[in-house]
């Protein structure tokens, strides 16, 4: 029995063998041959087709000659070789299939490891096993040709879709190693397979790596600057590092095109900055929201993949629900889809991916979704196929139907991105995939019917309508005029037709039969059951109604296309200019010896203070009444975490100071705007306090509505954060595992920290160039400054001491709620305290902490600034500012000075900011009352002499958003009731960075908890 | 009489040598005090230019026109402004001496439905955080705990105590409900659906206990049971914690039908549905004026002038400081904002004085200046609203003049002393 049970399973599995439809396998040449050899040449030629050959090019009524997988012939006087097999496609239209540069197809999907997202086991190299580098998320060594194996249910879906070529990698890691491309035939992959190696593969997603480093967008783009260098010092196979792999992977696959998964507007643009340090032109690819800067797209000269995933419309009918979603959500919804367009019109390369969407079958769908919006039908099929082939370099290969390139290509019965056209065939390498067979020939038009029943003919008129691959038909019989429908279910030519007469639908009629072009036959039985034969010829073709479908180009009409900058209610549309001011008749706050000067005017020109004085002329500058007003210099939030993302805190190691914060300026943050309109014009932004050497600060001006790049102070000597106590020790939780876990270690981190920049500076040119230790290094050199988060006085003088034998300067203690004790010190160090005002107890470093504290530092003569590290508070800094004449009788004039000056002053900007004197810039704020009191508001906020808030003009666009929430709730509403698919609305909340607790929102409704605690 | 002011000073000025662990609680008040001439504001929205408040055994038993000498212990207030003790409506106060360190906190218990649990006993009378509130104004907070979706019982307790019997000032007069969120904040899943059938527990809990309170017998005694007894009689009052229209208007429909006395705790969009507050006379406690948006489109101000709004609708509102950070101490100037936002000067100090009271069930001993009221009076050097004038220089509550030294004050005497600096 257990033989006979072999013998059968071995019998299963050859009959499993025969059944795979691998006739190439016995094409290759090194595998045996289980029976007898079948070599054939594949020669066919398609005939009487619309061939379009490329976007460009269309022949009509010609002929494509394929031979062993290629394209051979192509014209429209060609001669059908003997000995080739003609397809006779008349009425058809043939197209190269399409190309996909942004595919995991054939790659496993990888499968995330343990440990992952637990903060208090900390893993500080990679665990991935063998000579590889040191960091998990860089694994250029991963070779999609290696991990590739054909899957013909997903070749399927693609082939459908039209595509027959894809580029393939493991969707995985920062460096995620090299793709493969590979046809989507069903052949061994060692047929489909195109290239080994044909492109190399990046992204901002660390992905399954459990490793802690990096876990911020900063971090990634440290490591990938870092692992530039890295490559570049191997090349001369340090000793040191023995074998590296990754290293040497990373470099063999610079040559290769190269592609950034980077699927945001400003993510493109960290990507290719990063490219353009290290000579890298990525091809981005990108996520459907370039359309809002794509000025900046078209500046960079990449080339673009892009995705065709539009965001679904949110379901707003219930207006609370409404209430919840932003404006920039509904109107990225309303203009998703406008994209692809833009880029052809604005002449942006750019190839289309199908990927980020469910299912390739939603792709043909999303492709006319775009053309409804503008993309020209060339520029789409040049998307997908001369563009990604010529962006990897194979064009000579695929991406057209010109000879010697492969025969992959589409056969239909229509132009291609038509809504009823059918997708036929898929060719792939000279070999034919069926998509469906019917419709091939049209069937549809009117037949007479013979049903022979004992020998008595019965006559129907039946009409087949609907459309060639899914024809609907219906059937009257003789003279009667009532339509009954008729299931008409085809497979091939074998058809099947079903009906019940007048309403008895417990007694079918069932016919099966053959089709033979325009004649059907077969037998069947009536509905008592008899058994009949059948016939039945048409009498007439269909003829096809024209279609008008006008509605929709209505709808794209509708679009409000104005771009705000930011993309949100409170954007701009277009940034502000410049122009001349005049600030008539106020009180202003100089910050210098002249004091407070009463009826004072303030001329404003070229972004500068040009005059201070009575009765000033106005000549052509707009003229601001400031009678009963008082004009500040612009607030200067020295500690701040607005306007970054993807994380204000690297927080996976006790030192990282390769990290900038410059790197992830985010200038669409809401908070901008909020703090403009309580008067701050400047804002340094910090890396959180989680380590003890964080990252490198970034001091921006509030200039809504500008780019990254454009909000940055220019020329301003860089700042790095540091921090102490309990954060960077970690006693948060209740276990750690990174060093330090006591203030005891937090000394040796910055001991050993500032002895290896030491040693580095003494090492030769051909050492390894250390990011980290070269920011380091800055600081020794006092080319860079610290301002140092900070609370209990002993770790206060330990930095102090630590700075002073290592022969640099704490610049600013931040924080610094115990600087009152040390304040003597402080000042002999040269150190400037940056201080909140009256918090406290919500930590156990701070429970001596004081609101007297800026009162005393001040008196004891340190420069003392009032900082927010908090987006609400920094709303209101000149009230926290006037907390020190609360708490410690603080002149107004100096306590006013602690939110503008002084800080300037700590940051080394004063001779451009933070008091009102001729030849500065004009970062001022127009309050309605006195500036310390919790009754003034701020009226006007100007940075650089442009009004960047403006009561009246707020008041403006309150009335606008109103207004264009209610347009596109509107439509969308509508939307849905046309029966579009709509998702539910979710609260679209914004980040909020805090110090301690990253990607956590706080101060408002949505207390979300920490989400994690970095 | 002015000299008697000197002494008085002095006498504190004694109690000033003692470390700042002995801030003592104040002795009964002993002879009648008279404040004069200062601007008193009476917190129901009355201004009184040159006024005199008296007060008696801890009783208020004048406040008008100042009107020649009395033959009372006069306190000269020339200058100086006078108003009813500041209350802050929703704190921990007592609860949390320090936010992150867990040995620290006792504000919130295991559970869901915990109406048993009470505020009041795990009140620290001790807190040094209560002297640093209280030299800023704040005589009384209503002390609330946090975990679960019913919480428990709060109490408003005096910030002048030997331990927190001493300090009950209404006890267990609250219960909280801390309504679950009615949004989705992602795609996944059904929240809404899940939010409303947690408040379908807590309905079938006050259902069950409405059925147990007509027991003749009660076989098995229930304590959660037994402690929202006073909801039902109305002594006690239903704290709604929530934001959002959905939630309030599903906690007010939810109150309605056990009958119970509600209040709004949050109530950051209140002022959109003022019509429907007002007909079910629903009030609301504004948690916090120094509060983001909830929304990137609002209006930037919107939290500032949400007071106005409701004042506007006549919706019964009160202001309270909920920040963890500067610990509620700047209750005064959260309501300052709202009157830079449209409320009067009188109307936002009303909103963290009598309004409060009113909301709190204690209007009928304080929240105002007015004859017969508990002597809770506070004496600034200027306007209390605004930080740059707010300096509260004297305090009294129910009569006893209470020290407003704290551990800050020390420290900052401390160190003005080692570097030899001026005050």
């Amino acid at each position: 029995m257990r033989i006979l049970k072999w013998l059968i399973a071995q019998k299963l599995l050859f009959l499993a063998v025969l059944l795979v439809p691998g006739r190439l396998v016995f094409a290759q040449a090194t595998f045996p041959v289980n029976g007898v050899a079948d070599p054939r040449s594949d020669y066919y030629a398609f005939t009487h087709a619309t061939i379009v050959k490329d976007a460009k090019t269309t022949l009509q009524n010609a002929t494509m000659i394929t031979r062993k997988g290629k394209v051979v012939a192509l014209g429209t006087q060609l001669a059908v070789p003997a000995d080739a097999v003609e397809i006779d496609c008349s009425g058809k239209f043939i197209y190269p299939s399409f190309i996909d540069l942004f595919s995991d197809y054939g790659i496993a999907p990888v499968t995330p490891g343990q440990n992952r997202g637990d903060f208090f086991r900390y893993q500080n190299t990679s665990n991935t096993k063998g000579a590889y580098g040191w960091n998990q998320a860089i694994k250029p060594e991963t070779d999609a040709s290696r991990l590739f194996t054909t899957n013909n249910d997903k070749a399927k879906d693609l082939r459908s879709a039209g595509f027959g070529t894809v580029l393939s990698h493991q969707q995985d890691g920062i460096s995620r190693g090299t793709g493969t491309l590979v046809t989507l035939g069903s052949d061994k992959e060692n047929l489909v397979m195109l290239k080994e190696r044909a492109a190399a593969f990046y992204s901002f997603n660390k992905g399954i790596s459990t490793q802690d480093y990096p876990n911020s967008l900063m971090g990634e783009i440290a490591l990938l600057r870092q692992t530039y260098l890295d490559a570049q010092w191997y090349k001369n196979r340090p000793a040191s590092e023995g074998i590296n792999l990754s290293l040497q992977a990373w470099n063999e696959s610079q040559a290769l095109p190269q592609i950034f998964e980077a699927n945001d507007k400003w993510n493109d643009l960290r990507a290719l900055k990063i490219g353009a340090e290290f000579g890298a032109q990525y091809i981005i690819k990108a996520g459907g929201n370039e359309y809002q800067r794509l000025d900046e797209m078209k500046a960079t000269h990449a080339s673009f993949i892009l995705p065709l995933n539009f965001p679904l419309a949110v379901d707003v009918e219930d207006a609370n629900d409404a209430r919840l979603v932003a404006l920039g959500v509904m109107k990225h919804w309303e203009m998703a889809p406008l994209q692809p367009a833009m880029f052809e019109k604005a002449q942006i390369p750019f190839a289309l991916t199908a990927a980020g969407l469910k299912s390739p079958a939603e792709f043909m769908a999303n492709v006319r979704k775009a053309m409804e919006s503008g993309l020209s039908s060339a520029r789409a099929l040049d998307a997908l196929t001369r563009m990604p082939a010529t962006l990897i370099g194979v064009y000579d290969l695929v991406g057209s139907l010109d000879p010697g390139k492969l025969a992959n290509f589409v056969i239909t019965n229509g132009p291609v991105f038509e809504e009823k056209t059918v997708f036929f065939e898929n060719w792939i390498q000279g070999k034919k995939y069926i998509i469906t067979e019917n419709g091939w020939k049209d069937l549809r038009g009117n037949y007479k019917l013979t049903v022979k029943i004992n020998d008595k003919n019965r006559e129907y008129t039946v009409e087949i309508k609907g459309t060639p691959d899914k024809p609907a038909a219906t059937l009257q019989p003789g003279a009667d005029t009532l339509k009954t429908p008729v299931a008409l279910s085809l497979s091939a030519k074998m058809v099947k037709l079903t009906w019940s007469l007048k309403g008895d639908s417990s007694r079918l009629n069932s016919l099966s039969g053959l089709v033979e072009d325009k004649f059907w036959v077969g037998n069947g039985y009536n509905a008592d059951g008899e058994p009949v034969s059948w016939n039945m010829q048409q009498s007439s073709p269909f003829v096809e109604k024209p279609d008008t479908t006008v509605k929709k180009a209505e709808s794209i009409k509708d679009i409000n296309r104005s771009i705000p900058y930011p993309f949100n209610g409170f954007g701009y549309e277009g940034p502000e200019g410049q122009q001349d001011i005049l600030i008539r008749n106020t009180t202003v706050w100089t910050n210098e010896k002249e004091g407070k000067l009463e009826n004072t005017d303030v001329y404003l020109k070229n972004g500068k203070i040009a005059s201070i004085g009575k009765n000033l002329s106005a000549g052509n500058a707009k003229v601001i009444d400031g009678t009963g007003k008082h004009l500040t210099a612009g607030i200067i939030d020295e500690h701040s975490h607005i306007a970054a993302t993807g994380s204000i805190n690297e927080c996976s190691q006790s030192v990282t100071a390769e990290v900038r914060i410059a790197d992830v300026i985010d200038p669409e943050d809401i908070q901008i705007y909020r703090q403009l309109a309580g008067g701050v014009t400047g804002a340094h932004v910090l890396h959180g306090s989680c380590n003890t050497i964080g990252g490198q600060t970034q001091l921006i001006k509030l200039r809504w509505g500008r780019s990254a790049e454009e909000m940055k102070f220019a020329n301003w000597d860089p700042f790095i954060k540091f921090a102490l106590g309990e954060n960077v020790k970690r006693s948060f939780g209740n276990s750690n595992n990174r060093f330090p876990d006591s203030r005891m270690g937090v000394e040796q981190v910055l001991v050993d920290a500032f002895t290896r920049a030491r040693d580095y500076m003494k090492e030769g040119p051909a050492r390894r160039k250390d990011l980290e230790l070269e920011t380091l290094a800055e600081i020794l050199n006092h080319k860079r400054f610290i301002t140092c988060h900070s609370y209990v006085q002993s770790e206060i003088n330990m930095l102090m001491h630590v700075a002073d034998s290592f022969g640099f300067r704490v610049n600013t203690f931040t924080h610094i709620l115990e600087g009152y004790k040390v304040a003597d010190k402080m000042k002999a160090h040269g150190a400037a305290a940056s201080t909140f005002s009256d918090w406290y107890n919500y930590k156990m470093e701070v429970i001596d902490a004081i609101a007297y504290n800026a009162a005393i530092m001040q008196k004891e003569g340190l420069t003392v600034a009032i900082n927010s590290d908090d987006a609400e508070q920094a709303r209101h800094l000149n009230q926290e500012a006037a907390k020190s004449v609360k708490y410690g009788n603080v002149s107004e004039t100096e306590a006013l000075k602690m939110c503008t000056l002084n800080p300037a002053i700590m940051l080394h900007v004063a001779d451009r900011v933070g008091s009102i004197r001729i030849g500065k810039d004009a970062d001022l704020v127009l309050w309605s009352d006195h500036p310390l009191s919790v009754y003034a508001k701020p009226e006007k906020t100007l940075v650089d002499g442009i009004i960047y808030f403006d009561n009246e003009r707020d008041l403006k666009l309150r009335r606008q958003i109103a207004a264009e929430r209610n347009r596109l709730v509107q439509k969308m509403i509508s939307a849905k009731k046309e029966g579009v698919k709509t998702t539910p609305a979710v609260v679209s909340f914004d980040m909020i960075n805090e110090c301690e607790t990253d990607r956590h929102v706080k101060n408002s409704i949505w207390e979300l908890g920490n989400e994690t605690r970095n | 009489m002015k000299s008697t002011l000197l002494i008085f000073l002095l006498s504190l000025s004694v109690y000033r040598l003692c470390a700042q662990e002995n801030i003592s609680p104040s002795r009964p008040q002993s002879g009648d005090i008279a404040l004069v001439h200062g601007t008193v504001h009476t917190g129901n929205g009355e201004m009184i230019p040159d006024g005199l408040v008296v007060f008696s055994n801890g009783k208020i038993t004048e406040v008008g026109k100042y009107a020649g000498p009395t033959k009372l212990t006069e306190i000269d207030c020339s200058g100086k402004h006078i108003y009813p003790g500041l209350i802050s409506a929703a704190s921990i106060l007592g609860l949390n001496e320090i936010s992150a360190v867990r040995a620290t906190s006792d504000e919130a218990e295991l559970g869901d439905i915990n109406p048993n649990i009470r505020a009041a006993i795990a009140y620290n009378a001790d807190s040094k955080i209560i002297y640093n509130v209280r030299s800023n104004g704040i005589l009384l907070a209503n002390v609330i705990p946090q975990g679960g979706i019913i919480s428990g019982s709060s109490s408003v307790m005096q910030l002048d105590a030997w331990n927190w019997e001493d300090a009950v000032y209404r006890l267990d007069g609250g219960i909280h409900f801390n309504m679950p969120n009615l949004v989705r904040f992602s795609t996944e899943g059904d929240p809404v659906k899940d939010a409303m059938d947690q408040i379908e527990g807590v309905r079938t809990f006050f259902r069950q206990a409405k059925a147990y309170m007509h027991e003749t017998r009660h076989e098995q005694t229930n304590l959660k049971f037994e402690s929202v007894r006073k909801l039902f009689s109305g002594e006690q009052t239903f704290f709604v914690h929530c934001d959002l229209v959905k939630e309030m208007m599903v906690a007010v429909s939810f109150a309605r039908e056990f009958g119970f006395r509600t209040v709004i705790v949050g109530g950051i969009d209140s002022w959109k549905i003022t019509d429907y507050l007002k007909k079910y006379n629903i009030s609301v406690v504004l948690r916090q004026v120094f509060t983001l948006p909830a929304m990137q489109d609002d209006d930037v101000d919107i939290i500032y002038k949400a007071p106005f709004l409701l004042q506007q609708a006549g919706v019964m509102f009160c202001i309270s400081d909920a920040n963890e950070s500067s610990r509620y101490r700047n209750l005064a100037f959260n309501a300052g904002v709202a009157s830079a936002y449209g409320l009067t000067r009188e109307q936002a100090l009303q909103a963290i004085t009598l309004n409060a009271a009113k909301i709190l069930g204690i209007d009928n001993r304080t929240g105002s200046l007015e004859k017969g009221k508990d002597a809770n009076i506070i004496v600034s050097e200027g306007d209390v609203l605004d930080i740059r004038t707010s300096l509260v220089s004297l305090a009294f509550i129910q009569g006893r003049q209470i020290d407003l030294d704290n551990k800050q004050k020390q420290l900052y005497n401390k160190y003005i002393g080692k570097f030899g600096l001026k005050n």
